[in-house]
């Protein structure tokens, strides 16, 4: 009060515009200053800015580019266990895809291509330890010579020339395989650190993505129906009232099989598409109350158009809630893309999420290879709890009044 | 009532005499973890028994702080009551009792009502329950007894037929019965001492009156304390017996009500009693504080000559203008609710026109109509030849910039995440004034220093300005348009005395300057006395009349008027 009344008294201001001074704190770093000063926050937010950027690079290239190939022997132990047979499974080398061993007494070694295992019967004639996997049809197949089988299969010989890594299909350089594996192997032998931070950047990036379209919709048809209310507020409710109607899993798997293809950006369609009811509601409420306040009377007193008030005068006003939404979302979507991908409902198989490798992980833990369960498991959650403690803070941040109120 | 006529201070060995005793009473704020703010800092006052002590101050003064101090209601998590504060009361200090104890005491012993009715009463249930939970509570009492003693409370407190309104629900009474309730839970134990926070800031001036009667009426009849909280020292004048002034958490003065208002010895004190304007003045300019503190005194002395002359230029002509609102009764029925009724004025320009009533009046709508914030229901608006209200909006927006409008709360009218430089630069690129963004700048500054602002103001945010400054903001958001007419919607109730005086003045200089024309809403009779050239009163949608301010306030002709005028507080003067 005293130094408005000093100004007003003082007559005498040069008319220098380059005056000096300190940009005042907005709001935004009001908030973040807040958030600094989280210690909880501030360590979630180092561990969600790790996962970024582990997608980041995995996402360009950087890192984990070949989790497709075959490193290890099958089901390679985490290397803190050590080799489990050692004696059982030698140093291997195998192509990149499996098809290309170089001879057929290692290549037998890859106990899931049962189809390479009949080939290899047909072969050499005989049946020499039989697995387990093998099928019935190839254990009982009669003993035949090689032009036997060459008159079964005409293309036996080239088949031959392609096992002997000649002739046909790209040069590709044996691998050697490895026993054991940092965080072990999947059946394939392909190395579960890659494939979780392969599957970490697809969950991440759908969660992202997902939930940035979802809130996009949210924000949009929350405002116009919230400002303008009437019959605009009417049919979209209508139209959300129909989609909260519909069971959520069921209108997942209708818009699935609408979209007819498998793909990440498929799942970031139906996620997006289906999960913005919850901020529609919110920022509705929010457009509602704050289009009665005084600053947007004052903005319509000035002459503000309605997009004007909606977008460049209130949003700023809600846009903290809009990104505590956004966080929620986030965390929500990582976890329905693992449970889409774990049903099936998920991403192809040439793709790697943790929603998959929890599926794989399901057969795999009756032979008691846990070790792609605990690595996509714990990945997420991690992730999830450190999004979500993330979101906490970020609502403390924005709206230091809510934590008062929740403390007392 | 002035029963202290010696003019002790209370606080000078009547120990044993108080009731309550605070010595030393110091608070803190922690604003973050490294900064505390300090709002009370080691005050000491006594109340004394049977007698209204009125703890007078702005806002940040630190009194209502006070008083939930000494109730025990501050916010734990991030208040600190000082080690060596004493609160005492029949011998026990309260600032260090437990809050289990304290929680006996509360609502028995000391009682307190708050400022807004509306918001302290529970809506969901009937005033008859809430007043029966607390007579159970602290005294025991059960069912019949119960509803017995709050049907005679509610007596006690003048709400006629208390038997049928006892099953009513907060929201079926009026504010001032609301009030009323209030103040019923309050009594209802027999406190010792009632703690009244702002108990009539929010209620009209009619209301207000008849709230401090009762006020006055049951200290006397139950004889008891009264700790009154207020901003408004007239509204002190008429009941209090003792006077603390608060500033910036410290005791300004202290004494018997006759001393601090007849001979007040602070230059706070002083300033305090001179900046609102009264009824029998109108000097050029009001007199602020800082005239006060640096001491030189009220610089102007000769008074302002107002009204209007049938022979000024007419800028605005209203006629029978009205607003309905409608509400849907039923599945298809519609009930129409007239908020405005027929109104018809001029204004002149270069002149103010006070548009005053209680709330519900009307006048806001009146307002808003005009800028069509609202749509107006029948009416025109003739300006500059045109009818304003009738026009296609594309059409009227080249006439929206010429009428501006200055709202109540400058709390709530700016964008709180708009620098004031954005704020005042929009209107302009709105409307095309200002060929660049320097030029739009430029002129941003200027008004900033129009409106007493310093340059630096262009580049911080609303919430570092106090109260007065931000409705400086918004009247140069409001010059940037160059308007011709603007509408001030109770546009300095919001603000501190000392505040208000200065934006008066700040309005008055630019209707020097610019030859502006107000239409001035506001409920305080003694401002729209002093600002306007012509005032016309308002109930109930309908104007009750309409005339020059000297000749309405000095012969109002209808009843409604007169009473208006009766309801205004008058001080210390009125107990003389």
């Amino acid at each position: 009060m005293a130094t408005s009344a000093a100004a007003l008294g003082s007559g005498t201001r040069s008319s220098v515009r380059e005056i000096p001074h300190t940009v005042s704190p907005g709001l935004w770093t009001l908030a973040w200053r807040r958030l600094r000063a989280d210690r909880v926050g501030m360590v979630s937010l180092v561990i969600v800015a790790a996962f970024i950027v582990m997608m980041i690079l995995s996402g360009t290239g950087l890192i984990a580019a070949d989790w497709n190939r075959e490193v290890g022997v099958n089901y390679a132990p985490p290397s803190f266990l050590g080799a489990e047979t050692p004696a059982g499974a030698p140093a291997a080398v195998v192509g990149p895809t499996g098809e290309h061993a170089a001879q057929g007494s290692e290549y037998k070694s890859n106990v899931v291509d049962p189809i390479g295992d009949v080939l290899e019967q047909l072969k050499t004639g005989r049946s020499e330890s039989q697995p387990a996997a093998a099928p019935p049809t190839a254990s009982g197949a009669p003993a035949a010579s090689e032009s036997s089988s060459e008159s079964v299969d005409p293309l036996a010989a080239v088949m031959a020339d392609i096992r002997a890594g000649k002739g046909v299909g790209p040069e590709v350089k044996p691998l050697e395989r490895k026993a054991t594996l940092p965080f072990g192997g999947d059946k394939w032998g392909r190395d579960v650190l890659k494939k979780t931070i392969k599957g970490s950047e697809t969950s991440i990036f759908v969660g992202l993505a997902s939930a940035a379209l979802a809130t996009f919709l949210g924000t949009v048809f929350g405002a116009f129906s919230g400002y303008f209310g009437k019959w605009v507020d009417d049919a979209f409710n209508w139209f959300y009232s129909v989609f909260s109607s519909i069971p959520y899993l069921l209108l997942i798997l209708a818009v699935a099989a609408v979209l007819q293809q498998k793909g990440t950006l498929t799942i970031i369609l139906i996620l997006g598409l289906t999960g913005w009811t919850g901020v529609f509601r919110l920022i509705r409420a929010e457009y509602l109350k704050h289009k009665g306040r005084e600053y947007v009377q004052a903005a319509d007193a000035i002459g503000a158009s309605n997009i004007r008030r909606m977008f460049l005068h209130i949003f700023p006003n809600v846009s903290h809630v809009v990104l505590v939404q956004l966080s929620i979302l986030v965390v929500g979507f990582i976890k329905s893309e693992v449970i889409l991908s774990f049903l099936g409902f998920g991403v192809p198989v040439d793709v790697v999420s943790w929603g998959s490798m929890l599926n794989e992980a399901q057969n795999e833990l009756i032979l008691g290879k846990w070790w792609q369960l605990v690595a996509a498991g714990t990945a997420m959650a991690l992730l999830v709890t450190a999004f979500s403690l993330f979101t906490d803070a970020l609502r403390d941040a924005l709206d230091p009044k809510l934590k008062g109120r929740a403390g007392a | 009532m002035v029963k202290n006529t010696s003019g002790a201070a209370p606080s000078a060995g009547a120990l044993n005499d108080a009731l309550v005793s605070v010595r030393n009473l110091g608070v803190s704020f922690r604003l973050d973890r490294k900064t505390t703010f300090d709002a009370v800092k080691g005050i000491s006052f006594d109340i004394p028994r049977n007698s209204t002590v009125a703890l007078v101050g702005e806002s940040g003064s630190g009194k209502s702080v006070t008083s939930l101090a000494m109730l025990g209601l501050l916010p734990p998590e991030n208040s600190i009551i000082h080690p060596a504060s004493q609160i005492l009361y029949g011998g026990v200090n309260l600032a260090s009792m437990p809050i289990a104890e304290l929680r006996k005491l509360r609502g028995a012993d000391i009682s307190m009502i708050f400022q807004e009715p509306m918001t302290s009463l529970n809506p969901v249930f009937t005033v008859g329950w809430q007043l029966e939970e607390v007579l159970r509570l602290h005294m025991g009492l059960s069912g019949r007894a119960a509803r017995k003693r709050s049907i005679e409370v509610l007596r006690e407190v003048g709400i006629p037929e208390p038997e049928r309104r006892i099953d009513a629900y907060p929201s079926q009474l009026s504010g001032g019965q609301q009030q009323r309730v209030m103040i019923a839970m309050a009594i209802a134990c027999e406190p010792k001492l009632l703690i009244a926070d702002e108990p009539t800031t929010a209620l009209d001036v009619t209301i207000q009156k008849q709230i401090l009667d009762l006020i006055a009426a049951l200290q006397k009849r139950r004889q008891m304390s009264v700790l009154f909280i207020t901003h408004d020292l007239a509204v002190v004048g008429e009941i209090a017996d003792y006077v603390v002034v608060m500033r910036n958490g410290e005791i300004r003065e202290q004494g018997a009500a006759r001393a601090v208002f007849e001979a007040p010895k602070d230059t706070y004190t002083k300033a305090l009693l001179r900046c609102r304007p009264q009824l029998e003045r109108r000097p050029m300019r009001l007199p602020v504080i800082d005239d006060y503190i640096h001491g030189t005194g009220p610089a102007h002395t000769e008074e302002r000559k107002r009204g209007v002359r049938p022979s000024d230029p007419i800028v605005l002509d209203v006629k029978n203008l009205g607003k309905s609102f409608y509400s849907r009764e039923g599945l298809f029925g519609k009930r129409e609710f007239k908020a405005v009724k027929d109104v018809s004025f001029k204004l002149p320009k270069g002149k103010t026109l006070g548009l005053v009533g209680e709330s519900g009046s009307g006048k806001t709508t009146v307002g808003l109509t005009l800028m069509r914030l609202h749509e107006a229901t029948t009416g025109e608006a003739f300006f500059e030849g045109r009818d304003l209200l009738s026009m296609p909006p594309k059409e009227f927006m080249t006439y929206k910039r010429r009428i501006q409008i200055i709202f109540q709360n400058p709390y709530a009218s700016l964008n709180p995440r708009f620098t004031v430089g954005q704020i005042l630069v929009e209107p302009m690129q709105i409307h095309g004034i200002g060929e660049s963004t320097q030029a739009r700048t430029d002129m941003a500054f200027e008004l900033l220093d129009k409106v007493g602002l310093p340059e630096v103001s262009f580049y911080k945010y609303p919430h570092e300005f106090s109260g007065g400054q931000r409705q400086r903001i918004a009247i140069a958001r409001c010059l940037t348009m160059r308007p011709d007419i603007l509408i001030c919607d109770e546009s300095v109730s919001a603000l501190d005395v000392s505040v208000q005086a200065q934006v008066l003045n700040l309005l008055q200089d630019l209707q020097d300057e610019f030859h502006l024309s107000y239409i001035f809403i506001s409920h305080d009779l003694a401002v729209v006395k002093y600002i306007s050239d012509e005032v016309m009163v308002m109930n109930e949608g309908e104007i009750v009349e309409i005339a020059n301010s000297d000749e309405i306030y000095r012969h109002p002709k209808m009843p409604y008027t007169r009473k208006l005028l009766a309801s205004i507080p008058k001080g210390w003067q009125a107990r003389q």
